[in-house]
């Protein structure tokens, strides 16, 4: 079975069809083939329209390109939802731009990539905090590969506003981590509109939700299992090893009729569909886990079903093994400074990020907090500081690696965002000084080239259905 | 680890004796009393306490000199609301004095007293106060009675940490407070009304001899008593507009109890109120989300707009990471709060919260040698404090974390090799 994006749906669809109107001839040659059975893998399709947007050029501005060069003093140029030029001014560089094109004086201020949060829970843990909207964790099983957090996730949440005012672009919702597999994410552009199609990242792979440690066993501890961290892998074992059968049944399938044969299809499991779309490749796996040790065990069992971890979230202990998770190629998504809330994160350290990044891993500042998205460039620059008086010597605008590029890497988006390259869509923001302060605030927030958030003129202040009409509304958050 | 070893190495080499004197010399201080800020100032320590600051003034004979040339200087900072020492690791393991279920001392919780359980050799206090926090209040933070009982102010010396016993009672009356009390705020006021009048009306002997048949036990009796007189302050926790004006209507109706409001959402809706009623708030200014139907009007300029009101305002509500409150602050002031305003909700603004002013918070003559130079602004998430000084001697920066910290970048610059075992170094 593939989950290939590209791959017009829908024999299955017309397989019911052509029963209904009768049009197959069952009465044919006995070696005449039913349709095909095919799976759409993209059934709530992306309705996301960007804002429309004018032609802006920002002069004068100090740019992080999101790849590791700084400007200090540039210019950028965007238009149709691109980035069209970026140009070093000081070094001789012009830019060329049509006439009548908005031009922003960016003098003092600074240009970087929109942050991109590879862990929130907007949406499915959204504000108000109320039972009724505690759609995150679909806490009956362990094992729920067959949830998609796009099916909780209300666009109401008036968190997608308060992150957009703090430069986040682009995000991915995960299901919680009560769960060993606790389903799949979704990548969102946090265009705050009336459904959660309409602010759905085109064409973005899907993400599987995974969790190491003390949630699962707590959570099941009492519930059947898993009790113990032994309990978990075996849980995550068995479950693969299933998604393998399961995946063979396919394959088999697949190459019975390209043989010309008339197999039966197998019957669809929705759990393992997400497993086995991990095996092939399609779906990104993405795993809250803390500790070290696990962290290895689950590289081994990755080796074992041979799968890809894209990233470790939350990863307190990274810094432990930064040299084997650079050799496995995965992602350790973090915070700044949280720590000792659990034992598990017992052990966290300040220089967690730049330590990471030091020994050639894939680093990635994560918010999984409401709070947290708002300012994740303080977390980036906490980490940064932190790191340079460790003698950890990173420069700011490969610190900012952190904040976008690595996080659209993580969820298979980097080919579109994450950084200021020509072609790249224009997901910027303006900041009032340096983003690295506490005092600087964005200014402005683009998404696809569109002006989703301006700080100084209120009416661009997005304010969701459930605040219309309560204390605050349209105030300054 | 240059620098790390650079500025360890002058933190051992300055490290004075016990009864020691110090002078930090060329800072930009920030007094926090009628002196102000002064730039290149001298502040001299003396036995544990601050002596004199100064402007260019003299370093006496016999002091051993911490050159703060370039740097900032502020008091210790002061945890507004914390359970450090009550907590290592908060769920699921380890120590947790901060949480009660419920015992045979009290009914309504007013009599408990955290300043039994505070452990000073809580990982916690080594990793906050090396990032310039000095003292705290502490206190139970998860309570099932009505108060969460009497709270007290800890210095974080690592060694006797106990300031000031029964220095404030909690008590939440907003939606928690409520749900804990038959789940409406229609029975919280009347039982928090009646728990206070049978205080009052009960003799000042409540001896076992005697019969009692109160809704407090004995023991709350006593505590509430010392609340009603205005010796221990009352922190009352309340978001909404709405429940704060209760607050204010709480503080007229027993004009003899120190209220102090915290949480506090929605404060700037009342802001005048608060001023005018004299009730200072303790609030985590970042908190700009409706978690909840009483949150409605959370925003960013909560601090500000307190402070241009003329209400005290202190920052830091927290445990494992109170040591952001610095942070927390920064944007209060990012947002409109004046940068003093910003210095003060971390130093002066708790410490008269807690009844210690002049004590903590401030650099004056008599107050405790309590004292952070850092390397800049430390409103800047990108700033540090490089020295700290707690009763008038500087503590070695060193942590658990910090321990990690080293054996871990030691073994990744290839200074040792994979190790095969751990060894203590």
């Amino acid at each position: 079975m593939k989950l290939q994006s590209s791959r017009p749906l829908l024999a299955l669809a017309c397989a019911f069809s052509l029963i209904a109107s009768g049009c197959g001839d069952q009465n044919t040659e006995e070696n005449t083939q039913d349709p095909k059975v095919e799976i759409n893998p993209n059934p709530y399709p992306s309705t996301y329209v960007p804002i429309a947007g004018e032609p802006t050029v920002i002069t004068n501005v100090t740019i992080l390109d999101g790849i590791g060069n700084i400007i200090e003093d540039g210019a950028i140029y965007f238009a149709d939802g691109k980035v069209q030029a970026v140009a070093d001014i000081q070094n001789g560089q012009t830019l060329e731009t049509p006439e009548n094109v908005t031009t922003i004086d960016g003098e003092g201020k600074w240009v970087t990539p929109g942050i991109i949060d590879n862990h929130s829970h907007l949406g499915v843990y959204p504000s108000p905090s109320t039972h009724s909207h505690s759609d995150g964790n679909e806490k009956t099983d362990p094992v729920t590969g067959q949830v998609w957090a796009e099916h909780s996730v209300w666009p109401q949440d008036p968190g997608f506003n308060r992150a957009l005012a703090g430069g986040v672009t682009s995000l991915q919702i995960l299901p919680g981590s009560a769960n060993l597999f606790g389903g799949r994410s979704v990548v969102l552009k946090n265009v705050p509109n009336r459904t959660m199609q309409s602010m759905k990242f085109p064409d973005a792979p899907y993400g599987m939700k995974m969790a190491c440690g003390e949630n699962p066993k707590r959570v099941y501890g009492n519930k059947g299992g898993p009790a113990t961290r032994m309990g978990n892998v075996a849980g995550y074992r068995q479950a693969w090893a299933d998604a393998q059968d399961y995946k063979r049944k396919w394959e088999r399938y697949e190459q019975e009729y390209k043989d010309g044969s008339n197999p039966k299809a197998p019957k669809r499991d929705l759990n393992l569909e997400t497993l086995a779309g991990v095996l092939d490749g399609d779906i990104r796996v993405h795993m809250h886990c803390y500790r070290a040790d696990e962290m290895a065990v689950m590289m081994d069992v990755m080796k074992e079903f041979n799968y890809q971890i894209s990233t470790f979230h939350h990863a307190v202990e990274a810094y432990k093994i930064a040299d084997t998770l650079k050799q496995n190629n995965v992602c350790s998504a973090m915070w700044a400074d949280w720590w000792g809330f659990k034992m598990e994160a017992y052990d966290g350290i300040r220089e967690n990020i730049p330590a990471v990044h030091n020994a050639g891993a894939c680093a990635i500042v994560h918010s999984d907090s409401d709070l947290g998205i708002q300012r994740l460039n303080q977390e980036a620059a906490k980490a940064w500081s932190d790191g340079k008086r460790a003698g950890i010597d990173i420069s700011i605008e490969e610190a900012w690696l952190w904040l976008s590029a690595n996080p659209a890497k993580s969820m298979g988006v980097f080919d579109k965002t994450g950084s200021l390259e020509v072609g790249k869509q224009a997901d910027i923001v303006l900041w009032s000084g340096n983003p690295f302060s506490s005092y600087t605030k964005a200014d402005k927030v683009y998404i696809d080239g569109g002006l989703a958030y301006s700080m100084d003129d209120e009416a661009s202040w997005p304010v969701s259905d459930f605040e219309l009409g309560q204390v605050g509304e349209g105030d300054k958050k | 680890m240059k620098n790390i070893l650079m500025l360890s190495a002058l933190t051992l080499f300055s490290l004075p004796s016990l009864g020691e004197s110090i002078a930090v010399v060329g800072g930009k201080v920030f007094t926090m009393s009628s002196q102000g800020t002064i730039e290149n100032a001298t502040v001299l320590i003396n036995d544990g306490l601050i002596e004199s600051v100064t402007s260019n003034g003299a370093t006496p004979e016999g002091y051993t000199i911490i050159d703060a040339r370039g740097k900032v200087v502020t008091p210790g900072f002061v945890g507004a609301f914390t359970s450090l020492g009550l907590v290592e690791v908060s769920s699921s393991a380890g120590v947790v004095d901060a949480s009660v279920e419920t015992s045979q001392v009290s009914n309504t919780g007013a009599a408990l007293d955290v300043s039994y359980g505070v452990n000073p050799d809580s990982s916690l206090i080594n990793i906050t106060r090396l990032e310039g926090m000095t003292s705290a209040a502490t206190t139970i933070t998860n309570s099932k009675y009505l108060f969460g009982g009497l709270g007290a102010v800890i210095s974080l010396n690592g060694q006797s940490p106990i300031l000031k016993q029964s220095a404030f009672m909690t008590v939440n009356v907003g939606s928690q407070g409520a749900e804990l009390s038959g789940g409406t705020r229609a029975s919280l006021w009347v039982l928090l009304e009646r728990v206070l009048e049978e205080a009052a009306k009960a003799g000042s002997d409540t001896s076992p001899e005697k019969p009692w048949y109160g809704i407090n036990s004995r023991s709350d009796v006593d505590v509430i008593k010392r609340v009603q007189s205005g010796e221990v302050p009352l922190f009352m926790s309340a978001d909404s507009a709405a429940d704060i004006r209760q607050v204010i209507a709480f503080k007229e109706r027993h004009p003899s109890i120190k209220v102090v409001l915290v949480h506090a959402v929605e404060a700037w809706r009342e802001a005048d109120a608060l001023a005018s009623a004299d009730i200072p708030v303790i609030i985590d200014p970042e908190y700009n989300l409706p978690g909840g139907f009483e949150q409605m009007g959370a925003t960013l300029a909560n601090g500000a707009r307190l402070e241009a009101a003329g209400v005290d305002v202190a920052i830091g509500m927290d445990t494992h990471n109170i040591r952001l409150a610095a942070q927390h602050a920064g944007n209060a002031v990012a947002n409109g709060m004046t940068h003093e305003a910003g210095i003060a909700s971390l130093t002066s603004v708790p410490a008269k919260i807690l009844g210690m002013e002049g004590k903590l918070g401030v650099l004056t003559e008599g107050a405790r040698g309590d004292l952070v130079v850092w390397s800049g602004d430390p409103l800047e998430v990108t700033e540090a404090a490089e020295v700290v000084i707690i009763d008038g001697k500087p503590i070695k920066m060193e942590s658990r974390q910090t321990k990690l910290r080293d054996r871990y970048l030691s073994l990744q610059a290839g200074d040792k090799k994979t190790p095969s075992h751990y060894f203590r170094e």
